[in-house]
């Protein structure tokens, strides 16, 4: 018992360093004076400047927008190549997973300057267009890693099976292969949709013409102290940690609705495995 | 099942252009003369050449010291905290390992912007030293506040890896050690810890790429003035234009982490076959 009330102290100062900067920030936002020290009295004074400054309103529209794209598009492409993966020859399969990893092993830095050499050898216009082509390059490995092993551990002879019963390969893939790949496609949203929303560093240095995101508009106004990044800091630290908890609570409230049916699946795989057995 | 396999397709092309193309394009810029133009390349290895002066070798000894520092720093309070949450029941280890990850998904932009205001001159850890009766620090623009920064951004990164390697330890190894005369150290050095190395070098690696590499905390915490390789690396590209040695320098920065991944990779496999 002596031991559990050291290890709970210990752990209680790791997470007061983690979380005390956070608290602090968000606390701050409410304060009607521009200090950083002296709490005066509660004012949402921050939130009125945050929603009628156009410039964060653009920031966050553009933040918000090539998120939701950004997802849109790495999921769709990330469970397509994941599904044609899973079907693939030993060698490509391998080819493609080392070259999936490489943006998430490389520092976003390096990835980051990649793409501005890339655009600007393309002459493309730096702005919203490349921003969200970056997004997609970085989003879609993240989706390829949370559905690839879903799409492996599949049954196979399922979707032979929907299309010996005279399924187009189409309707194969939407009614029977995209279903059982469902949790992970979930986990490839929420994970794609974070780090999208939450992006820096890749950001910067694609963009142009003067189209910021949050973190961007940040970046240049941390030059001075300014209590309007607290309150932007809190409402964009809430969106995530909201996101943070579905990604937690989904799978586990799927869990319990899909408990009945997933039996009936595995009931008839143990069918399927017995007949071929005969 | 031919009609799956053509699904990658699509995705092979698309990191042709985005993934291979930007890198190849790095390693050209970082052996060429000519700026931004294509078209009046030359070959040359100047650019690496540069790095050889006084000023680029001290940028370079300065991040590896700081990282080194940090994920020194890092190991010790990570290891101490994933083994303590081990302590605990499955369900409450869930909890806290929930929150240990949390942080890693705030951008860390907006964590190290939220250090400022404790650690600037009339900030609040001054304020509380002043109450105190105490003379206030100047902590900003120093290397404490880089590397108080860093690793506030590095330690879930340690812990998680740890605490599941540490998690897949078989607990009857530790009865064992001790039913066999294990001083309880002697059974913590030789069994858990040893057991946990996987854990403790890919957090390592890490904390290690991420501190290397980064340009946000040391410019908002070190000033403007603090050149960390990322930081030399944003220059470069940003506000002197200079992209060829600018490529040069990440090429190098690749290649470090390269090695540091290679080498992990080969630890981890001689501790596996010791087993």
């Amino acid at each position: 018992m002596k031991k559990k009330i050291g290890a709970g102290l210990y752990i209680a100062v790791c997470f007061l360093f983690f979380y005390l900067p956070i608290v602090v920030t968000m606390m701050y936002s409410f304060n009607s004076s521009k200090s950083l020290t002296k709490f005066e009295s509660f004012s949402l004074r921050w939130y009125e400047n945050l929603f009628t400054s156009s410039d964060i309103m653009n920031a966050v529209w553009v933040s918000v927008s090539i998120a939701i794209l950004a997802t849109a598009i790495s999921t769709v492409l990330g469970t397509v190549t994941a599904i044609g993966l899973s079907k693939s020859r030993r060698v490509l399969k391998e080819i493609i997973i080392n070259v999936n990893n490489i943006p998430i092993m490389n520092p976003d830095i390096v990835t980051a300057i990649g793409l501005m050499i890339l655009f600007s050898s393309l002459k493309m216009d730096k702005g919203y267009i490349t921003m969200l082509i970056a997004h997609v390059a970085f989003c879609t490995p993240y989706v390829i890693t949370s559905v690839y092993p879903k799409a492996r551990g599949m049954d196979p002879n399922l979707a032979n099976a929907a299309m010996d019963l005279g399924a187009t390969p189409f309707q194969a893939l939407t009614k029977v292969i995209l279903p059982m790949l469902r949790e992970g496609i979930y986990a490839g949203i929420l994970l794609a949709f974070t780090m999208s929303f939450d992006d820096f560093v890749i950001s910067y240095f694609v963009t142009g013409n003067g189209v910021s995101n949050i973190s961007i508009i940040v970046y240049n106004m941390t030059k001075r102290t300014n209590p309007t990044i607290n309150a932007l800091s809190t409402l964009v630290i809430l969106v995530i940690v909201i996101t943070l908890i579905l990604v937690n609570v989904i799978p586990m409230i799927l869990r319990k609705k899909q408990g009945a049916t997933s039996l009936s699946i595995n009931e008839n795989n143990r069918i399927l495995q017995e007949e071929e057995m005969l | 099942m031919k009609y799956f396999v053509k699904l990658v397709r699509p995705y092979l092309i698309w990191s042709i252009v985005i993934v291979i193309i930007p890198l190849l394009l790095i390693v050209l810029y970082s052996v060429t003369t000519g700026g931004n133009d294509l078209i009046n390349i030359q070959f040359t290895l100047d650019n690496f050449k540069k790095m050889a002066e006084p000023i680029y070798v001290a940028v370079f000894l300065k991040s590896f010291r700081l990282g080194l520092i940090s994920v020194g720093i890092c190991l010790v309070i990570g290891y101490i905290l994933a083994y303590l949450i081990t302590f605990f029941s499955e369900k409450v280890q869930n909890l806290l390992i929930l929150f240990v990850t949390i942080p890693m998904w705030i951008n860390t932009l907006l964590r190290t912007y939220a250090w400022i205001s404790l650690l600037s001159d009339n900030g609040i850890i001054n304020s509380v030293l002043e109450m105190l009766g105490m003379e206030p620090v100047a902590m900003m623009y120093t290397d404490f506040a880089v590397i108080l920064g860093l690793i506030s951004d590095l330690l879930p990164f340690m812990v998680i890896p740890i605490h599941t390697s540490l998690c897949k330890i078989d607990h009857s190894l530790h009865e064992a050690a001790m039913d066999l005369g294990a001083n309880p150290f002697q059974t913590f050095w030789r069994v858990t810890f040893k057991l946990s190395t996987p854990g403790v070098l890919n957090g390592i690696i890490m904390t290690f790429l991420l501190s290397i590499s980064t340009f946000v905390i040391p410019k908002l915490l070190g000033g403007g003035q603090y050149m960390l390789i990322g930081n030399l690396i944003e220059n470069l590209f940003i506000s002197v234009g200079d992209w060829n040695f600018g490529s040069a320098i990440s090429v190098i920065l690749a290649f470090i982490i390269l090695i540091a991944i290679t080498c992990m990779k080969r630890i981890d496999k001689e501790t596996g076959e010791e087993e």
